[in-house]
């Protein structure tokens, strides 16, 4: 027999049990955000591989090839992809799921379901998009005859991908409440990804920071640790696992920090978006 | 038995004008830093004040009041899209909301696509979709275009699919908001038939709607709100739905304020008297009702041929009848006789147009009037509150 009492929520829950309960709509959000993306679009889901492709190609010949940015020793596309597979997570994670709210704000106005479903969805469609991207970037490693320890792959690349998942869905989950409201957050957000696209050592080493404020930026920073992990996985070379420790750790706190904000303000959402 | 639903005290109030105003930009406060210092009237606006009442289960009702009572508030809060301000309401069945008819239906996606997305937002599980996905495409009678993505159907048939999946929900309580509003009258038979099954079945329905034939017509009780506030809660229906008519109850006299040199003819003033020319707003069966209607209109303009038509609304405002005349001076005279219209409130809708394709002028519910039986041999069927109809038939009884 359900019994459930609505009222004015005073104490803050995590709704674990709730999203439990609703966790097939999970699977329809992020199946509807992946079909959508690439319905009608003739080439469909090769786009999904085109993207890291067409980058990695344009960055090797300015970077590497123009600029003659030093990458370990390694050829230039497998140092630059492996970073970038991550970042393309983070990156379209990010962007997707600040965004959802307010793309979704018809729904949230007339139906009831566990709002953190929409930016979970949203950065588990990223993930989808990653799966292609790692097809080509294997491909690119047989191509150019690289000797990757794929047992080290194994068990980094899961932990490299926990680590952006959950600060992704930690960032993209506080922009999605504050975006609601402030709608400002909509231009905020593209022009930071383009600045942390930088910001991080996807296109570079991080090992040219040897101390300083910027070798602790890039020890703290979880996206970066990600990126050095999976590129250590794939090229070999010792993983920063103090870093990886570190980096855990931010994660984990941003995303809390992330939930906790969006559970805290999701009541008034239908009212605001 | 436990009741199925307790509201409890329930308020919601919003906070209008000021800070709490949509898109609000940093850009608008550093712009205007001046608005910040200034204290921004924050008016306190409530919604819904205080509201009470305790739903059985099995029940059906229907919930109605003016635009800006707190109906859709009301679904609001029992749907959990928007929290209350204060009071509570106990819920002991699972409940699903039609607040809007396709929620979450996508247009890039296929019918079939939808149907799942749809279900699913609504509270379905896959496995039921499953069960129910043959007779939610029967219903909804697009079959052959299950697989073209929904931008190719027309507004109908999305409105068809979207029903036709809500239909099948199997929640303890159910919540529809005004969705039978739109759609053609096939359509509408379609869903009041499905809501009767529905409630028939044993489910209990809460049901919003401004019309009244339809309330009258599913639901056992009624709900009246005003402003906020509980005016009426009770098992006759009929009752409930007059106490929403009184609200807006008009004048029996019609003046019409608009300057008339902007349109090419209108209805100035109508008023209402009886056989002995006085004025009166309460007529008993054996009472001429005598409309009395003054135009404006400039002859070189209006076209010949436009007419007056007159039509008579019942207590559901619906039409009981109507007819039309040829304009042909300023002032015209209508006179119901006696013995047609049974005992009930009325009002009345004037129109001048040329033919009904070129309207000129509309006036709605205006000039209500009632009647009261005296003396024909229904008259005792006026205590019951049994809805018999609007006159008295034109028959003859023969021996045979």
């Amino acid at each position: 027999m359900i019994e459930y009492i609505i009222e004015k929520q005073n104490k803050f829950s995590l709704g674990l049990k709730e999203l439990i309960r609703y966790r097939e709509l999970f699977y329809f959000f992020t199946w509807r955000d992946i079909k959508v993306k690439y319905k009608q679009a003739a080439l469909g889901f090769l786009w999904a591989v085109l993207q890291p492709l067409i980058m990695m190609l344009v960055f090797t010949l300015i970077f590497s090839k123009g600029l003659g940015v030093k990458s370990e020793g390694i050829p230039y596309p497998i140092f630059a992809l492996s970073g970038l597979i991550i970042w393309n997570i983070f990156s379209s994670g990010l962007l997707n799921s600040a965004n959802s709210m307010v793309t979704n704000a018809n729904i949230i106005k007339k139906i009831y379901f566990p709002r953190l479903i929409i930016p979970m969805s949203s950065v588990l469609a990223s993930l989808f998009d990653f799966c292609f991207a790692l097809l080509i970037y294997i491909v690119v490693i047989i191509f150019y005859h690289y000797d990757t320890n794929w047992l080290k792959v194994l068990y980094c690349l899961p932990l490299s991908i926990l680590l952006t998942v959950m600060t992704t869905f930690g960032i993209g989950t506080f922009f999605a409440a504050f975006n609601v409201k402030y709608r400002d957050f909509q231009y905020v957000i593209p022009f930071l990804v383009q600045f942390l696209l930088f910001a991080n050592p996807v296109l570079y080493s991080s090992k040219i920071f040897t101390n300083g404020f910027f070798y602790w930026i890039m020890k703290l920073n979880p996206i970066a640790n990600a990126i050095n992990l999976s590129r250590s996985a794939f090229t070999g070379g010792d993983a920063d696992w103090n870093g990886v420790g570190l980096a855990f750790t931010v994660a984990i706190v941003i995303f809390f920090v992330g939930i906790y904000t969006f559970r805290k303000t999701e009541a008034y959402f239908a009212d605001l978006a | 038995m436990k009741p199925i639903l307790e509201i409890q005290h329930l308020t919601k109030e919003f906070m209008i004008g000021g800070e709490q105003e949509k898109y609000l930009a940093l850009r608008d406060i550093l712009s205007n830093p001046l608005k910040k210092l200034k204290q921004p009237s924050k008016k306190q606006f409530r919604a819904l004040d205080d509201v009470n009442f305790t739903v059985m289960p099995g029940e059906s009702i229907g919930i109605i009041g003016r635009n800006g009572a707190g109906k859709s508030t009301l679904l609001k809060i029992l749907s959990h899209i928007t929290p209350p301000t204060s009071g509570r309401i106990i819920c002991r069945g699972r409940t699903a909301s039609l607040l809007e008819v396709g929620t979450g239906f996508h247009q890039e996606l296929t019918g079939r696509e939808n149907i799942y997305m749809n279900g699913s937002i609504l509270g379905m599980r896959k496995a039921e979709i499953d069960k129910h996905f043959d007779a939610i495409v029967d219903f909804s009678g697009v079959e052959e275009f299950l697989d073209t993505p929904l931008k190719r159907y027309s507004s109908g048939m999305q409105l068809r699919l979207a029903f036709a999946v809500a239909a099948h929900l199997e929640p303890e309580v159910l919540i529809i908001d005004e969705v039978l509003a739109v759609g053609d009258s096939e359509f509408q038979k379609k869903c009041l038939g499905k809501m009767n099954e529905v409630s028939k079945s044993g489910r209990t329905v809460l049901f919003v709607s401004h019309h009244m034939g339809t309330i009258a017509q599913l639901c056992r009780k009624v709900l009246v709100l005003d402003k906020g506030k509980v005016l009426d809660f009770t098992n006759n229906a009929m009752a409930g739905i007059e106490r929403y008519i009184k609200l807006n109850k008009s004048n029996a006299t019609y003046i019409n304020e608009q300057a008339p040199d902007n349109q090419i003819t209108s209805v100035k003033k109508v008023t209402l008297s009886n056989a002995k020319n006085e004025f009166s707003s309460e007529f008993t069966n054996k009472d001429d009702i005598v409309f009395d209607l003054e135009l404006s209109f400039d002859r070189k303009t209006l076209p010949a041929n436009s007419s007056l038509f007159f039509s008579v609304l019942n207590q559901f405002k619906m039409p009981v009848f109507s007819d039309e005349k040829e304009i042909t001076s300023e002032k015209m005279r209508l006179r119901i006789l006696p013995d047609f219209l049974v005992q009930g409130s009325y009002s009345i809708v004037v129109i001048i147009h040329l033919l009904p394709s070129h309207e000129y002028f509309r006036v709605e519910d205006i000039c209500s009037f009632n009647i009261i039986d005296t003396d024909s041999n229904l008259m005792f069927y006026n205590t019951f509150n049994y809805n018999y109809g609007n006159v008295f038939g034109k028959i003859q009884w023969e021996e045979i």
